[in-house]
């Protein structure tokens, strides 16, 4: 239970260095080892801070409690047969509102900066997390649909109970979950991390005018909501496993090619044109809806002729 | 009463407000009393009230009343505390008279509302409705000075007779139809026997327009901007709910056919909820905004009970339940952020003479406290944890999903509407708040009368301390709230142990939540104590190493911010843009300019389109009328020539 955030938490400090490991390999470089990340935060923490003028009390707060809400979220994600710290009937809600909440701080924090590129980014930003919730919340609708239970360590540990066209379900949900997780680190296809024109970024805009302490508060966070996210998915596929150790080398592995599938992804795909963004984001949203109609022709809802 | 509060007019000014505020607080003493009475009872309280026209007449309380008079006196009491300094800049501008017709009214809204809640009896019970209609209508012309005020409160005053007339044709067609007393009692008598839908139908119109339930909201963003601060907060607080409480009311007499209504419930609040937030966000007049998001949460409200009432119909008491008690804590919730924000948006539009947001900006300098405030209240909408919104939608979220597995088809259906409903309506909540909060708060100062506010006096925060208690209490604390909420749901279901059932999820969410407080602090405390010895700079924001703009122009505006919203959504908010592109052989541009509008389509189609054809209608009918006696005398020859020739033909 302790140790479910404690194995998400390491996976976080090397997760976007597997990424970038990644696509240095793909396009032929070195790369940087790894670990290179989680040196740049520490070096982040040891800096001082320069703050705009125009900023207030909103800006300095607000990678607190975006840290802390994902420090949360972590708190309630379930791994396999080890139930999370925090386990409750509607937890996955806590768990998508916490994470809106950070959000909100993040984006009001950008607008505090008073720049027209930061608002355009905390606008962009606004938009596309409002498009995509409905996605997150379709498929655990379809898991709950399934199992008649209603929190993260019930919906994944009796997924795979009830019939073993459920493993249609999982593929899909992973799918969708790879997609928004994507989304909501602000990665490829909605947003380019490498970007560097500021017109077009959108979660790095954000944070343009942060530094020291909170820019490394920042990274880390993002670091663990990848990790978040890649513990649900290993939640996704992981057989029912009742040896511990086992389970363990799953979940790394898990995390491990969901990284580099990550890196893959952003090496091979192009950035969608602004305009198409909304449409390519709801087309998620949609294959939730084909998953729950789905469930409801496995559970009998819908009688298919015979 | 009738006595004391005309006593208003007599007093000296300075001790009229006293006064006001003792009369108030004697009502929320003596109608407390008996709603605690009647929720410790499980049978409703009856008091006899007045004789009228030979018959007695009884204020019936059972608990869905005595929760709607704590609300009521909840707000109001927030309310007059908040007057006092709002008030204050107009006491000079005003006569005596006028400020006791306000005081007045105020007086007489807040017990013709705590009527509304107890009276059974139709005739009784139309006259305190109209009384409510017209004290508000009083309250809402307090700047009878401006032209724009006199015409919104008279359109206000159309539309509730509108409703009202819904109402009374109802109210008669059960009398008539039963043969019992005309009011609510009749009603038991003429659902079981009769067709239910079409006579609730007609009640749901005439208590819709009060709710504001899309399409008959359209008073809402006119004369909540239009009212006195403290009023809009109170009439968005509370008085909207009135219309809440008569569909509800009208709700415990109906016992078939739920089905078909709850679902009606479920659609047109669905509607009113993402449609009224995405009239929020194209809004620049800040309290036009906040009235549009009160059409959001009556669409909140409007979900919860309609899945509540589908659940009675299906006979699943846990969604029953959950979906009530959401209901019904989000009338509560709202009834509280809603009055903080009209109450801070009050100190906004006192320190700087304006609504216009596109004119506000880096208030959060120079009215710190304000700021908190709203930012409290802009969280606690959005329904975002740890305060009071999150928990109603979580009880809705929870009965949602737990009957997910357990319902036929068309159920599971309908609660995956619901459930993507409150998904949607949240998001776009956060992105209407995110920019409200944004635009007024942060960033630079846009105007001159924005540079110059300065942050209002400490006693008009003695209000918003209440109300803040009250959203972080409930938000923290939600497993408190349950005993009182199971007394209101087991009017309509007798089986509340569903919400005995999730005590631990609510107790979940307070361990969770006050480790999240715990967190943060710590955190704080660390990026404190690390970067004290760190060295700390100032300097501007960067500018992509353009230094020469316009700090105040050179930001994210409003409308900008709205622009995603504002084309997906175009045939709804009507937003047009009007500008010239520049010509292609035009070398040096000349100075242009850029606008945009937005208008409600519902506005358009419903309201304004009709009453203009009709204005059109009578102002051809109006050809007869020439002024001049000769025509009139025609026009009457011309008459008795055709009773004549009439009477002839044995026609009449």
């Amino acid at each position: 239970m302790v140790l479910n955030p404690v194995v998400i938490f390491l996976v976080s400090l090397v997760f976007p260095g597997v990424v970038a490991r990644t696509k240095a390999k793909i396009v032929g470089r070195k790369g940087a080892p790894v670990v290179q990340p989680f040196f740049d935060n520490i070096r982040l923490f040891q800096k001082g801070n320069v703050y705009s003028q125009t900023t207030s009390w909103i800006f300095q707060i607000a990678p607190v409690i975006y840290f802390s809400t994902i420090f949360m979220a972590m708190l309630f994600i379930p791994l396999g047969k080890q139930p999370a710290l925090l386990s409750f009937e509607g937890d996955f809600v806590v768990f998508a509102y916490l994470l809106a909440f950070g959000k909100f701080m993040m984006i009001a924090a950008a607008m505090d900066t008073g720049s027209g590129f930061e608002g355009m980014g905390a606008n962009r930003e606004a938009f596309y997390s409002l498009l995509v919730e409905p996605a997150f919340f379709i498929v655990i609708a379809s898991m709950a649909l399934l199992t008649n239970h209603t929190s993260f360590y019930n919906l994944f540990n009796n997924l795979h109970l009830e019939s073993e066209l459920s493993y249609l379900i999982a593929v899909l949900s992973v799918y969708i979950f790879l997609w928004i997780a994507m989304i909501e680190n602000s990665r490829l296809p909605v947003d380019d991390p490498k970007t560097h024109l500021e017109l077009t970024m959108v979660h790095e805009v954000m944070v343009l005018d942060y530094s020291g302490f909170d820019l490394a508060l920042i990274q880390l966070a993002n670091g663990i909501k990848f990790a978040i996210y890649g513990a649900l998915i290993f939640n996704f596929v992981l057989p029912m496993q009742d040896y511990f150790v086992a389970q363990l080398v799953i979940f790394f592995v898990v995390q491990l090619l969901f990284a580099i599938s990550v890196g893959a992804l952003e090496s091979f795909k192009a950035r969608n044109k602004m305009a198409k963004n909304p449409q390519w984001i709801l087309s998620l949203s949609a294959l939730a809806i084909l998953g729950f109609l789905s469930v409801l022709i496995i559970t009998g809802k819908i009688i298919l002729m015979d | 009463m009738l006595v004391v509060s005309i006593s208003l007019f007599l007093l000296p000014r300075r001790i009229q407000y006293p006064a006001t505020l003792l009369l108030i607080v004697s009502i929320i003493i003596f109608s407390g009393q008996v709603a605690l009475q009647a929720f410790s009872s499980t049978n409703p309280v009856h008091i006899s009230f007045i004789r009228l026209f030979g018959d007695e007449i009884f204020l019936v309380i059972d608990q869905i009343s005595a929760f709607f008079i704590l609300v009521i006196n909840l707000t109001m009491l927030t309310g007059i505390l908040y007057a006092k300094g709002y008030l204050k800049p107009y006491l000079p501008g005003k006569s005596k008279k006028a400020l006791a017709l306000h005081y007045f009214n105020f007086v007489w809204l807040h017990i013709s509302m705590l009527l509304v809640c107890m009276l059974r009896d139709g005739l009784s019970f139309l006259i305190v409705w109209e009384l409510m209609s017209f004290t508000s209508f009083f309250l809402v012309i307090f700047e009878s000075e401006k032209a724009s005020t006199i015409k919104y409160g008279i359109q206000y005053l159309i539309q509730m007779h509108i409703g009202f007339a819904f109402l009374l044709v109802a109210f008669l067609i059960s009398g008539m139809i039963t043969g019992e007393p005309v009011g609510f009692e009749s009603l038991e008598k003429y659902f079981s026997e009769q067709a239910v839908f079409p006579l609730f139908l007609l009640f749901f119109v005439g208590f819709g327009i009060k709710a504001g339930f899309i399409p008959f909201h359209t008073w809402l963003p006119h004369a909540h901007p239009a009212a006195p601060s403290h009023v809009s907060g109170i009439m968005s607080g509370v008085m909207i709910k009135m219309g809440i409480y008569g569909i509800i009311r009208v709700l415990t007499f109906i016992h078939t056919d739920l089905l078909a209504i709850g679902i009606f419930l479920l659609i047109i609040s669905f509607i009113s909820g993402v449609i009224g937030v995405i009239l929020a966000i194209v809004q620049h007049d800040i309290k036009k905004l906040l009235a549009y998001h009160s059409i959001e949460n009556i669409g909140i409200i409007g979900l919860g009970i309609g899945v509540g009432v589908i659940g009675m119909a299906t006979e699943n008491f846990t969604l029953a339940t959950l979906g009530l008690a959401g209901g019904f804590l989000h009338i509560l919730n709202h009834s509280l952020f809603k009055s903080l924000l009209f109450y801070t948006a009050g100190n906004i539009y006192r320190q700087t003479h304006t609504r216009n947001i596109e004119m506000l900006g880096g208030l959060i300098k120079k009215m710190p406290k304000t700021a908190f405030f709203f930012l409290l209240g802009s969280v606690a909408i959005s329904g975002l944890p740890p305060f009071n919104g999150f928990i109603s939608e979580f009880l809705i979220y929870l009965g949602m999903f737990k009957e997910l597995h357990t319902g036929d088809l068309m159920l599971s259906l309908l609660l995956l509407g619901g459930i993507v409903g409150l998904v949607l309506i949240g998001g776009l909540a956060i992105y209407c708040f995110t920019k409200v909060f944004s635009v007024v708060f942060l960033g630079n100062p846009r105007s001159n009368q924005t540079e110059k506010a300065k942050e209002v006096e400490g006693s008009m925060f003695i209000s918003k301390y209440i109300i803040g208690f009250f959203i972080v209490f409930i938000g923290l604390l939600p497993v408190l709230i349950l005993k009182p909420l199971a007394g209101v749901v087991s009017v309509f279901v007798t089986d509340v142990s569903a919400l005995t059932a999730i005590a631990p999820s609510l107790q979940g969410i307070t361990i969770s939540l006050s480790i999240f407080i715990l967190v943060i602090a710590a955190l704080w405390l660390v990026r404190k104590w690390v970067t004290k010895t760190k060295p700390i700079e100032t300097g501007p924001t960067w500018g992509c190493g353009y230094t020469g703009a316009n700090p105040a122009v050179h930001q994210y505006t409003a409308t900008s911010y709205a622009d995603y919203i504002g084309n997906l959504a175009k045939y709804i908010t009507g937003t047009r843009k009007h500008f010239k592109p520049i010509e292609k052989d035009e070398i040096f541009p000349a100075p242009r300019k850029f606008e945009t509008h937005s208008s409600d389509v519902f506005e358009d189609y419903l309201v304004s389109k009709p009453s203009g054809k009709l204005l059109k209608f009578l102002d051809r009918i109006a050809v007869f009328q020439t002024g001049n006696i000769q025509h009139y005398l025609l026009y009457a020859i011309v008459f008795m020539i055709l009773i004549l020739v009439l009477t002839i033909l044995n026609l009449v």
